[in-house]
């Protein structure tokens, strides 16, 4: 790969797994127990925490040299103010219904703690290109927890997979329903939602022992 | 050479393989080991952890017992009608129809319970490599007892694998689980699949089959049970007696009907010393007090036959330990020396903030008619809590004490 140098890709690839945002440094949790009832809502947020971080990194590091460090984390404020706005406006604009279920969780995208700890930790102190992989590598590594506990949370609770009724209809008793299958309440509610995050920990610790932390 | 040996013989040829770890869980359950402890200093006292959670079993017997005649015998009058003169030494009741309906329904959930529970333990224990340890022993008996009778087989074992590997086995295991299991698993099914779970159809056996047959056009009368707090939330009258409500021929979670036999079972644990008998004095206290906080609001004439709220507030506050499930969470889970409070003073303030709440949810809270489950989950999360503030105002005092020695 010409364009990406090995470390170049180490930036996308370590927030996938080893260095995962919500796994790993645990950031972001609100959003990922909010939203994810549904997978189509999980994706949207992941597009748009993928907009707002990968071209929030690179306003940020290009400003990086003339942001006075005092009042830095105004600056930062208003480019994550501005960028999630342009998104909140687009998804009322062409989905307005999508944006009625995440409601104020677009408008929340600005405390979400992956993009602050993001500019804070690496734009502020790399190139505009490296931030750039950076911000796309870390909203990817958010956009793969909350697709799989979107996944879950819908295909377990609703039975459905982006609307689409994958394991039959519960009314008129079609698919697994006819043998007395019944949808999973809980798992629409918010605590499932953290468990099924904690057994994604779980599986990855076991798997990557040297994850686990000391005592 | 009896059993025992051949038994301990058997122990000595797979100790070191894989199957260590089961044998000895049965083999342990049956004899206690012909090993003794040679060195270190060590608790003299015969009974290990098995032989604790046999002496919480032995109450739930009678309890498992009675409720396979209720449930027959629920079933009877849902179908043919109440008659007067029916009681606890009827015929009517004490009768083998009645047994077997019950058996036929309650052996099932509590084979699944027991295959499922254990079977997670047995795995967890041979992965991690220790001893199989017996937590879910009682809880695997009491988790049939708590649930409506006819409870989907396939929705247990769910509720049970889910109870056993997020409420326990991630914390490490028996002895460092922080709710009760049995609850946990309660608590699973009432969020995940409420329709099973509360409504009047679900508390007598076949109804909701009943119904579903009837919708599909089959000639049947339909069935239905209605709890005594699902009627009062809903300021209906109940036909049913005080001592119907104390012997327990009312419909109900499977064992929790019977206040008499919990009464039975409480004084045994207490006589045992296996359960703690302040937890249990403080939580009847607790409810008490609520009941008659709320009869003195009524009595006060603050609220009226119009509100929601009357037909629980009103009810005398006495009652309300014979009602629903609270008398059985009070004398079987409360007690839960693992999660609840462990010092004396702590017990207390656990206790009685378990009866207190549970009555506060039961009447406040229409969508959730039993309160007991959430209080004492709610009080489980707190218990350390509660422990740590008892030890520290000891250390506290015991401090000044000193200071005041040495001054």
């Amino acid at each position: 790969m010409g364009l990406l140098s090995k470390k170049d890709l180490k930036l996308i690839t370590d927030p996938l797994a080893d260095d995962n945002p919500i796994t790993i440094q645990v950031l972001g949790i609100c959003s990922a127990l909010a939203i994810t009832a549904e997978l189509k809502a999980s994706i949207v947020m992941s597009v748009a925490v993928l907009f707002v971080l990968g071209v929030g990194n690179v306003v940020i590091s290009l400003m990086r040299n003339i942001i006075p460090s005092k009042i830095r984390i105004i600056v930062q404020l208003i480019v994550v103010a501005t960028l999630v706005i342009i998104v909140d406006l687009v998804l009322k604009a062409f989905a307005y219904e999508l944006s009625k279920t995440l409601s104020v969780f677009v408008g929340l995208i600005i405390t979400n703690c992956i993009i602050m700890g993001r500019f804070e930790a690496f734009a502020l102190a790399n190139g505009p290109w490296k931030s750039f992989l950076d911000g796309i590598g870390n909203s990817l590594g958010y956009a793969v927890i909350l697709i799989i506990v979107g996944f879950f949370r819908e295909l377990l609770g609703s039975g459905t997979l982006l609307g689409i009724k994958v394991l039959g209809d519960p009314i008129e008793k079609t698919g697994v329903y006819a043998f007395g299958y019944e949808n999973n309440g809980f798992m629409l509610l918010a605590p499932m939602a953290l468990i099924t995050v904690g057994i994604i920990i779980w599986v990855q610790r076991s798997r990557n022992t040297s994850l686990i932390e000391d005592n | 050479m009896g059993l025992k040996e051949k038994l301990h013989n058997i122990r000595g040829k797979v100790s070191g393989t894989k199957w260590q770890t089961m044998f000895g869980a049965v083999h342990t359950l049956f004899y206690t080991p012909n090993e003794t402890t040679h060195s270190g200093g060590h608790i003299k006292g015969a009974d290990d952890l098995k032989r604790l959670m046999t002496n919480v079993i032995i109450p739930l017997i009678p309890v498992l017992i009675f409720a396979m005649f209720n449930v027959g015998f629920q079933q009877n009058i849902a179908i043919n009608g109440y008659q007067e003169g029916m009681s606890f030494f009827s015929g009517e009741f004490w009768n083998f129809d009645n047994f077997l309906i019950g058996a036929t329904k309650l052996v099932p959930l509590l084979l699944v319970s027991y295959v499922v529970g254990l079977g997670i333990e047995i795995i967890f224990a041979t992965i991690n490599n220790h001893e199989v340890e017996e937590g879910y022993f009682v809880s695997g008996m009491l988790v049939p007892l708590i649930i409506p009778i006819d409870t989907p087989l396939w929705m247990l074992a769910v509720a049970v694998a889910f109870g056993v590997v997020i409420g326990k086995e991630v914390f490490g295991g028996t002895g460092m689980n922080i709710l009760n299991p049995a609850l946990t698993i309660r608590a699973f099914l009432f969020f995940a699949y409420p329709t099973w779970m509360s409504g009047d159809k679900v508390w007598v056996a076949g109804a909701k089959e009943r119904a579903s047959e009837i919708v599909e056009g089959a000639n049947l009368d339909a069935i239905s049970g209605e709890t005594i707090l699902g009627s009062l939330a809903q300021g209906k009258e109940f036909a049913y007696s005080t001592w119907d409500m104390f012997f327990g021929f009312i419909p109900g979670s499977v064992g929790e009907t019977s206040a008499f036999l919990i009464l039975l079972g409480g004084l045994y644990l207490i006589f045992t010393k296996v359960g703690s008998w302040r937890i249990m004095l403080s939580a009847v206290i607790g409810s008490l007090v609520m009941g008659l906080i709320f009869n003195a609001i009524v009595d006060a004439g603050i609220i009226n036959e119009t509100s929601k709220f009357y037909g629980l507030m009103s009810t005398e506050f006495w009652h309300h330990l014979l009602l629903g499930g609270l008398a059985f969470g009070v004398v079987f889970m409360a007690t839960d020396p693992v999660t609840g409070s462990q010092t004396n003073r702590g017990k207390w303030i656990y206790g009685f903030l378990i009866g207190f709440i549970s009555i506060l949810i039961r009447v406040f809270n229409p969508a959730y008619p039993e309160g007991v489950m959430l209080a004492i989950l709610l009080m489980n999360v707190f218990a350390p809590t509660i422990d740590h503030y008892i030890v520290q105002s000891n250390v506290k005092r015991r401090l000044k004490r000193l200071k005041a020695k040495t001054v």
